[in-house]
């Protein structure tokens, strides 16, 4: 087991990040204020750019009250009603743009035999890790996916109760195993965060927010998103598919990246744990969770393949935005490490 | 291939190795760099 980093650990919660704008900056304020006071009108999100920094964090800051929260935040500003037309406002910016970016996807089958298949001549950013990444860079990849990591299957689990039988035993099998199969040193948030122990980060929840860019902001709220409205299961589902299904060779990937760069061995266990356990995750998933909830609710077809198109376009999104800075030697975050 | 956890698998050469996984994906196709256990390397390849 790696030496842990020192740092403020005891608390449940995470800090406030600083303000990307006037939208975020007026959700801080009132969070530091008591529940019921002035949020941002849901109008002044009427022209944020719906993958902007501001936006981005004001949903961010929104969701984690369904979390862990904001150290010193009354848990109350969870369900403020104030708070909660503000999020729908961001949420419907936010949708509508990724409807728009994902137009004219393919049906549920199409679009998950696509992700099946593993291009010869790869160039995302576990290609780029795996052939040249250097230390530095796998300290900012594993910074920035601190954010969903350190919460690892969380926002899945929001699902639950709203599926039934088949899809709903092989889900919780999923996540069963995310949770480490009823030990704590195997949840894969506690496996995540040994890796930036290895890799000299700090484990703090929340830390690294003020770093992440807003690509991988938009990456976590989609998640965050899909899994707090009912009426998004199916595409949660279509979303979990896609993580589960890239994940593997992507982790094998990472794991040799960690290898030859020596950066320890939780950092590489991490990725190793995920090439096998997603390889079983992936299968389950295809057959019995999407499978199961096909059969349960025919309708939800379109939105398992919204689901698939959107977390694909984002992810891609994020990795061109990592790839273009780390190829022009430049950082990928907003602050340093 | 599918199997139900936990599994123990003995190797060609004698050894045994052990997933106490709820199920376990084994590699039927034998490209998988971490034999017995499934890696996905069967993926269907393709040139962009």
């Amino acid at each position: 087991m790696p030496d842990r980093i020192p740092g403020p650990e005891t608390s449940p919660e995470g800090e406030l990040p600083g303000a990307r704008g006037e939208l975020s900056q007026g959700v801080l304020d009132a969070l530091r204020g008591p529940t019921g006071g002035p949020a941002p009108q849901p109008r002044e999100a009427r022209d944020a750019d719906p993958f902007g920094d501001d936006l981005q964090l004001a949903l961010y800051l929104c969701y984690e009250l369904h979390y862990r929260g904001f150290r010193g935040i009354d848990a109350a500003w969870e369900w403020d009603p104030g708070l909660l037309g503000l999020r729908a406002a961001l949420e419907r910016r936010f949708l509508e743009a990724l409807r728009e970016r994902t137009a004219g996807h393919l049906d549920v089958h199409d679009a998950l035999d696509e992700l099946l298949v593993e291009p010869v001549d790869g160039t995302g950013v576990s290609y780029f890790l795996k052939d040249e990444g250097q230390l530095w860079q796998l300290r900012e990849y594993a910074a920035q996916r601190s954010l969903y990591h350190l919460k690892e299957a969380d926002p899945h689990a929001w699902v639950i109760p709203r599926l039934r039988g088949r899809a709903k035993a092989a889900f919780v099998a999923v996540e069963f195993d995310e949770f480490g199969g009823g030990r704590a040193e195997r949840v894969h948030a506690r496996l995540f965060a040994d890796l930036m122990a290895d890799l000299g980060l700090d484990t703090t929840y929340g830390r690294y927010v003020d770093a992440a860019s807003a690509e991988m902001l938009a990456v976590v709220n989609l998640m965050s998103l899909l899994g707090l409205h009912r009426a998004h299961r199916g595409a949660l589902v279509g979303h979990f598919a896609t993580v589960e299904v890239t994940s593997s060779p992507g982790s094998r990937r990472l794991a040799e990246a960690m290898r030859r760069t020596g950066a320890g061995p939780a950092a590489e266990h991490f990725y190793a744990e995920h090439v096998t356990a997603d390889a079983v995750h992936e299968q389950i998933v295809r057959r019995d969770v999407i499978g199961g909830l096909l059969a349960d609710e025919p309708s939800l077809a379109p939105d398992i393949a919204f689901g698939i198109a959107a977390t694909t376009w984002l992810e891609d999104r994020l990795g061109d935005r990592l790839l273009a800075a780390w190829r022009s030697g430049s950082t990928s975050l907003r602050a340093q490490l | 291939m599918l199997v139900e956890g936990p599994v123990e698998v003995v190797l060609e050469d004698g050894s045994t190795v052990r997933s106490d996984r709820f199920t376990v994906a084994l590699c039927t196709c034998r490209r998988s760099r971490t034999y017995p256990w499934c890696d996905t390397s069967h993926r269907r390849r393709s040139r962009r």
